[in-house]
């Protein structure tokens, strides 16, 4: 079956409002950018976001108003931002309501979705606040079906001290409406290749009803069945399938391009300040009918610079000050 | 001797990078953490690995990344794993307890609580920082942990906004008790110092200052007691040490700037 499709329709068959999204990546690598632009242009709201540290795309989905809720590890871009402006100031002023996870029991998270089971155990955390406070209610909790009844729950371990542990906390299944990841190759059937780190994209995508793959090259069956060992999604768990060239800039794309530090200090810039923000969403981002259009604004003739060299997969001696 | 000019951040990297022993596994976060880490290999530490928690295990780091996430922690690695694999790797019995996980934090307290998650109350904060990522994970599992802290009054709290790594908790025996992991946080390193834990009450001492650095500069910036009486002196940062850390691993000033 051929699942490929413009990223306009994708967008607009698969991500509704105030639908449970995730995407993937982590802080300024391979997070779904040209989709994360699409959903800003197409103005949807009220949606319920799960991330771990998917940096750049949580904070700029955040900035333009889409989001509502979002349980998240780490609202972080490395460098660029120790704190992603939009998110701080979504926290702050209270424009969203947010729930504070760690990164593993975010990945586990993922990981018991995509396992069908409700939740699973791990020993991280016991005896802080993630487990003490909630951002979520119990009412809110109770008035939302999507949502488990509690945050986490901690136990003894049933086991009776089974590998000398006394407790666990118990973390519970996530099942996204979408889950979005960009790749760097996949076939029109949706079988997808990661190339470096995978991050818990592999689990996201599983853990979800639907699945759209935006992916650097598109390329026959034959190609990815040659060496089926390098591939990671399986054909069955994909609705749509876009190719977009660039799709996870400003951030980096393993053996393809790095990320883009002019844009990123830049975007940092920018997204202090009210007016100048909404002037980059209103003149980079909405003004831009598609993603070439953006990077044609954003990037500025910096594509070649940050072209992977193949020996090292990231751009060699770029100027990263 | 007379020793070359060092800038504070030189000297919190070199007090980390010598406390890295070989068969070491370094959990880096972002920032100065990787770059001691880097320094590590070069002057005690050959056989120490970098890790990350995106996965990347022996990460051969010829340029430095400015995020965990980063494409060149990607490169030449023994693994290119999972988040799911690498806190596991820390959670795990047998390795967890070779892994010395590097953290930072907006605030401390006397027992190596860390916060990184808001200054203010949760539900209204004044102040919204990152929060945990992979710290309360690193913190919970692993048998040692290094705090870098700017040594600031503010930060040095007697009672964290929020807990969102966990260090000894309430002292003594606590963190047994909630059933974390055997071992803590070790030591903290500042711009003026560097802090132990008890080995019974695991409350913070001042375990050695800097050259230059007064005691009385310690207490005045630390927002609790602390007890001064078993100080040494640190060497200060070797030529050899420095000519490492500014041509070898960070040679633009991405981080050490």
């Amino acid at each position: 079956m051929d699942k490929t499709m413009a990223l306009a329709d994708a967008v607009r068959r698969y991500i509704k409002d105030g639908c449970q999204l995730s995407i993937g990546g982590f802080t300024i690598n391979r997070n779904p950018m040209a989709a994360v632009y699409e959903i800003i242009r197409q103005g949807k709201k009220n949606l319920h976001l799960y991330a771990h540290s998917n940096g750049q795309g949580v904070d700029e989905l955040i900035g333009a108003g889409c989001i509502a809720r979002l349980e998240i590890a780490y609202g972080g871009s490395g460098r660029f931002a120790a704190t992603c402006i939009r998110f701080r100031k979504a926290v702050q002023e209270r424009t969203i309501q947010v729930e504070d996870y760690s990164n593993y029991q975010m990945s586990l998270r993922f990981m018991a979705g995509a396992m069908g089971v409700p939740f699973l155990p791990t020993r991280s955390g016991l005896g802080t606040d993630i487990i003490e406070r909630w951002g979520f209610s119990r009412s809110m909790r109770e008035a939302n079906p999507h949502l488990p009844d509690q945050k986490v729950c901690v136990i003894d371990n049933p086991f009776q001290g089974h590998t000398d542990t006394q407790k666990v906390v118990l973390v519970p299944a996530i099942h996204p409406d979408v889950t979005v990841i960009h790749v760097q190759k996949a076939d029109r059937h949706g079988t997808a290749r990661i190339k470096g780190l995978p991050f818990v994209d592999v689990e996201q995508a599983k853990s979800a009803a639907h699945v759209i793959i935006t992916c650097e090259e598109l390329v026959e069956a034959d190609e990815l069945r040659e060496n089926p060992d390098l591939n990671q999604i399986p054909p069955f768990i994909v609705d749509a399938v876009v190719p977009v060239s660039h799709g996870a800039y400003p951030t980096a794309c393993y053996g393809h391009y790095d990320y883009d530090p002019v844009f990123l200090k830049h975007y940092a810039a920018l997204a202090k300040n009210e007016t100048t923000y909404q002037d980059y969403l209103d003149n980079h981002i909405r003004a831009s009918v598609t993603h070439e259009a953006f990077l044609n604004k954003a990037a500025g003739g910096r594509l070649d610079s940050l072209k992977a060299d193949p020996a090292t997969g990231y751009a060699r001696n770029l100027d990263r000050r | 001797m007379p020793t070359m000019p060092y800038t504070p951040k030189e000297m919190m990297t070199i007090a980390a990078a010598r406390t890295i022993r070989n068969n070491d596994i370094v959990f880096c976060g972002t920032g100065i953490s990787m770059i001691a880490a880097m320094a590590a290999k070069h002057i005690s530490a050959p056989e120490s690995i970098i890790f990350f928690e995106t996965g990347a295990i022996d990460s051969r780091l010829e340029e430095v990344p400015l995020a965990v996430g980063d494409p060149r922690v990607m490169y030449r690695t023994a693994v290119n794993g999972s988040l799911l694999d690498a806190f596991a790797t820390m959670q795990n019995r047998t390795t967890g307890r070779r892994v010395v996980g590097i953290l930072g934090a907006a605030q401390i307290d006397p027992y190596g609580n860390l916060n990184s998650t808001v200054i203010g109350d949760y539900d209204a904060p004044r102040v919204r920082f990152s929060g945990s990522g992979g710290a309360a994970d690193v913190a919970s599992f692993v048998s040692r942990t290094i705090i870098f802290m700017q040594h600031e009054k503010r930060k040095f709290v007697p009672k964290v906004d929020y807990l969102t790594s966990p260090g000894w908790l309430s002292g003594g025996d606590a963190r047994r008790q909630a059933g974390l992991c055997e071992g803590g946080p070790q030591l903290v390193i500042t711009n003026m110092a560097i802090m132990g834990f008890d080995p019974t009450d695991h409350r913070m001492f001042l375990k050695a200052i800097y050259p230059g650095v007064r005691v009385s500069d310690v207490t005045q910036n630390t927002g609790f007691e602390i007890d001064v009486s078993r100080v040494e002196s640190t060497p200060p940062p070797s030529e050899k040490e420095l000519r490492i850390l500014r041509h070898i691993c960070d040679p633009q000033k991405l981080i050490l700037d």
